[in-house]
């Protein structure tokens, strides 16, 4: 066991857990914020996708022993006050989830990609939403909403 | 029906706390309390239910109505209030919607069984199943409004009508909202049950066939909605559970004292087919589980090996003795013996898994003493809607409650309660400590309950002008009406039909999978007619309106699909588009796919998606819409990637890096959606996407390379064996 401090949603929370324990079930079943899910476990699936210093990072990969308290980690949580960040908003508008369950880490990992590309194409949303797994089949109207999002984020700019 | 009963006061109708609750509805309780003849029996019930009905109301003017259907992305949590509200005339910015509590003789729909309640969310059932029990007990709701406001204010009922959230006096155009009506309710001394033509004008439809954004997004967008292993409970532990990868075998533990000797850990369960492991924490169970010394007994499915079972298959199709006979009409021997042509093909498909985005998983406690329990848990409901608990751990149903939780997908794996058995099984060992069970990706793809693997050989016979004479379906395969679902072709008009099952069984874990037998069978059956236009020289399409020339309603689809997908024009090059027509839960659709197909690699890829449906009248028609393109979406993956196989028995799939699902960039650039307007009632789409993939793709690609494509999945390897034979 050992005692680690976490930058989460800028609020440092402690926790004393083994070491090779992942940031996931840190942040799920010991800090109680599961809006980051489970879905595989080896980082195939996406659906644990959170940000650490603004990077999209599967947190079922991650165990904590590799982080240092200076790493700022955002979880969907702290994306919005009222999940009402542009992604989010444009999320609804698309009307994108059905079961829901992939969502939290689709919409980390598309707002990293307009982080770092404001205007993405289709073929580059594809590539770099590539990683999230939705079994429901939402993919279109993900990417809908991701065009959705960067519209409106460009007009607000 | 008689309302004096005394053991249904007025008063016991409207007690509840903050609010008042209407105990309404054909289906409701009122009816039942009513022919309760046990006075005793009725405050049980209300006792039990203060607060349930189908709604609530607030004297803030807040409704509350009661969902009993699963939500697992479907939109029942909008689609089934929102009929509700339509009769009751709600004003939507007022209506919260919760989940029922999950007690099948108030909740319970008669669609599945004549007689017998049920609540189930499966076979795209749902909106068929609750759209007369919602638009009664709406339709009832407001009656009872416009009842007591006519009491309070002393006038006839009749010159009473009502707006969105308020009864209206017609002649003086006093208003009165829904809230504020709560001091005032009373229950009428009957309660109506309201003809078609009393039930709202559908001109005056502000909720069915409107489109409402679905009232679960925001939270699952937020992340804050709650999925059962989302779920935390005070002094909660893990669970977790180690089975063989052979299906059944049974587990000997060769190093109990070392496992119980680690950090955390508390407790080992032996189950018959594998251990359980009940720790402090999730990490803890899980390093436990990676540190089980096990050696796996035989089970059924040993020696089973799935790539090497058709050609016996093949033989059981040969042989005299005939299976189960499905369809039997006209002569179909006959037919085949005197046809100028006649043609035989087998089609095969392998196993295919959910891969239900969230793994299963339960949370349970079971009282200290080990006579009640409690679980949260996603699940698509059942026959038994306390999910097998009371019979496990021999207690009373009324002992058990199940708090439904959204589901991560369910896709058909989660009508079965072996999940919610196990937790409910850890859970009585640490009584009265809860325990979440989690099953890890690899658990949920190596211990799933598949769709079952098919051999099917198709018969048919024409004449020499190629009209289409006899048509004749045997499928070799295990799980009854898993295997036999979709093998019925009523809209087609061919004088000759058979069709069989005839059984074999490996041992594999069975389940239905989105639209059951129809993926298989609708692929085969698709892909034969298209088989046999090629051979005639016949467009595909208009083969087929020809056998639809029967059917109306099925031939407008046909028709809407050929004009959306522009079907007589010729494709870009290197592509070509195929069709496919087929009924799925009532609901009839023809779709059309345009692929195109790298001939270095095998990989195909699907440019364009149509489909054309007739799913009676619509609610919600963006979830319908959604509905139809993540069905073909989940359809495309499946049926270029998805594979379970067994070696020797053993499942050789643990987890999406050998068990693939469509990813993003395998997406067509569009899927659209066509909804033929109906008066039928609305059935089923949940399930209608799916099935056209298979048959689509494979007719596509027979028109672009002549070849056919006759076993599922139609992997690289696959599609370039088709393309070198």
């Amino acid at each position: 066991m050992a005692a680690y401090s976490l930058n989460i949603n800028n609020k440092i929370y402690q926790v004393d857990v083994e070491e090779d324990t992942t940031l996931l079930w840190v942040l799920r079943e010991h800090l109680g914020l599961t809006g980051t899910k489970y879905g595989c476990g080896v980082a195939l699936c996406g659906s644990c996708t959170v940000h650490v210093d603004g990077n999209p990072m599967r947190a079922c990969a991650l165990p904590l022993s590799g982080f240092d308290k200076n790493q700022k980690i955002t979880t969907i949580e702290g994306l919005s006050e009222n999940g009402d960040h542009p992604v989010q908003k444009a999320w609804i508008e698309a009307q994108a989830p059905q079961c829901g369950y992939c969502q939290s880490g689709q919409i980390m990992q598309a707002v990293a990609l307009l982080g770092e590309n404001p205007n993405p194409t289709k073929e580059e949303i594809k590539a770099y939403m590539n990683g999230n797994l939705c079994r429901c089949g939402t993919y279109l109207r993900i990417v809908k909403a991701i065009e959705l999002a960067a519209e409106k984020i460009a007009t607000k700019t | 029906m008689d309302l004096n009963n005394k053991a249904v006061s007025r008063r016991e109708f409207l007690k509840t706390s903050g609010g008042v609750a209407l105990f309404i509805g054909i289906s409701g309780l009122l009816p039942q309390m009513i022919s309760c003849k046990n006075n005793k029996g009725v405050q049980k019930i209300l006792e039990k239910h203060e607060l349930t009905a189908w709604v609530k109301i607030s004297e803030d003017g807040q409704v509350t109505i009661y969902n009993p259907a699963a939500e697992m992305g479907q939109g029942s949590m909008t689609s089934l209030p929102a009929i509700f509200a339509e009769e009751m005339d709600a004003d939507w910015s007022m209506v919260n919607v919760a989940f029922s509590p999950q007690e099948s003789e108030i909740y319970g729909s008669d669609k599945w069984s004549a007689n017998n309640k049920v609540m189930l969310t499966a076979g795209s059932m749902i909106t068929y199943g609750y759209y007369s029990i919602m638009r009664q007990a709406g339709a009832q709701a407001r009656y009872i409004l416009m009842h007591s406001a006519a009491e309070h204010w002393k006038v006839p009922i009749g010159d009473l009508n009502t707006a969105p959230g308020e009864v209206i006096n017609e002649r003086d155009n006093k208003r009165i909202g829904y809230g504020d009506l709560v001091p005032y309710l009373t229950m009428p001394v009957s309660l109506p049950e309201f003809s078609e033509a009393e039930l709202k004008d559908p001109k005056n439809y502000r909720f069915i066939g409107v489109d409402r954004p679905r009232v679960d997004i925001p939270e699952k967008v937020a992340g804050t909605a709650k999925f059962a292993i989302d779920i935390q409970l005070p002094d909660m532990l893990y669970g977790v559970l180690e089975r063989g990868t052979i299906h059944g075998a049974r587990a000997t533990l060769h190093n109990e004292s070392e496992i119980l000797g680690l950090k955390g850990v508390l407790k080992l369960v032996p189950f018959d087919y594998g251990i359980g492991i009940i720790a402090e924490t999730l990490e803890q169970a899980l390093a436990a589980k990676k540190l089980l010394k096990i050696t796996w007994g035989e089970a059924g499915a040993t020696g089973f090996n799935s790539q090497e079972c058709y050609e016996a298959y093949g033989k059981i199709a040969s042989g005299k003795s005939a299976g189960k006979v499905i369809t039997n009409e006209g002569d179909i021997e006959n037919a085949l013996k005197s046809a100028s042509k006649s043609f035989s093909i087998d089609y095969k498909n392998d196993y295919v898994y959910h891969a239900q985005m969230e793994p299963l998983n339960v949370v349970a406690q079971v009282g200290a003493d080990g006579k009640s329990a409690e679980v949260w848990v996603g699940t698509q409901q059942g026959f038994d809607s306390k999910l097998g608990i009371p019979d496990y751990l021999g207690i009373p149903a009324e002992n058990v409650k199940i708090h439904l939780q959204y589901l991560g997908g369910g896709f058909g794996r989660r009508s079965m309660t072996d999940f919610v058995l196990e937790g409910t099984g850890l859970a009585r060992e640490v009584a009265p400590r809860p325990v979440k069970l989690i099953w890890t990706r690899e658990d949920d793809v190596s211990y799933g309950a598949y769709r079952p693997l098919t051999l099917q050989r198709l018969r048919a016979s024409a004449d020499a002008s190629g009209k289409i004479t006899g048509f004749s379906h045997c499928i070799v395969g295990d799980g009854g009406n898993l295997v036999a679902s979709g093998i019925g072709i009523d809209y087609y008009d061919i004088p000759n039909k058979y069709a069989e099952w005839r059984e074999v069984s490996e041992g594999i874990r069975l389940k239905h999978w989105r639209s059951v037998g129809h993926g298989p069978n609708k692929f085969a059956i698709e892909c034969m007619i298209d088989e046999i236009a090629t051979y005639f020289k016949q467009d595909p399409a208009d083969l087929r309106r020809i056998l639809l020339a029967k059917s109306p309603r099925a031939l407008a689809t046909l028709e809407k699909a050929i004009s959306m997908s522009d079907w007589y024009s010729s494709s870009p090059d290197n592509r070509s588009k195929g069709i496919a027509f087929l009924e799925r839960s009532g609901t009839l659709s023809t779709g059309v796919c345009e692929i195109s197909v790298d001939i270095s690699t095998g990989k195909i890829s699907v440019h364009h998606f149509w489909s054309a449906s007739d799913a009676g009248i619509i609610i919600q028609p963006d979830n319908v819409k959604a509905q139809m393109e993540g069905g073909i979406l989940m359809g495309i993956g499946s049926v270029l990637k998805e594979q379970i196989t067994i070696v020797n028995g053993q499942v050789q799939q643990s987890n999406f890096n050998d068990y693939e699902i469509l990813r993003m960039t395998d997406i067509p650039d569009s899927v659209e959606t066509a909804l033929i307007e109906s008066r039928e009632p609305p059935r089923g789409v949940g399930e209608s996407g799916t099935p056209l993939v298979a048959c689509a793709i494979a007719n596509a690609f027979l028109k672009l390379t002549g070849k056919p494509l006759r076993h599922l999945p139609f992997t690289p390897e696959r599609v370039l064996n088709a393309l070198n034979s």
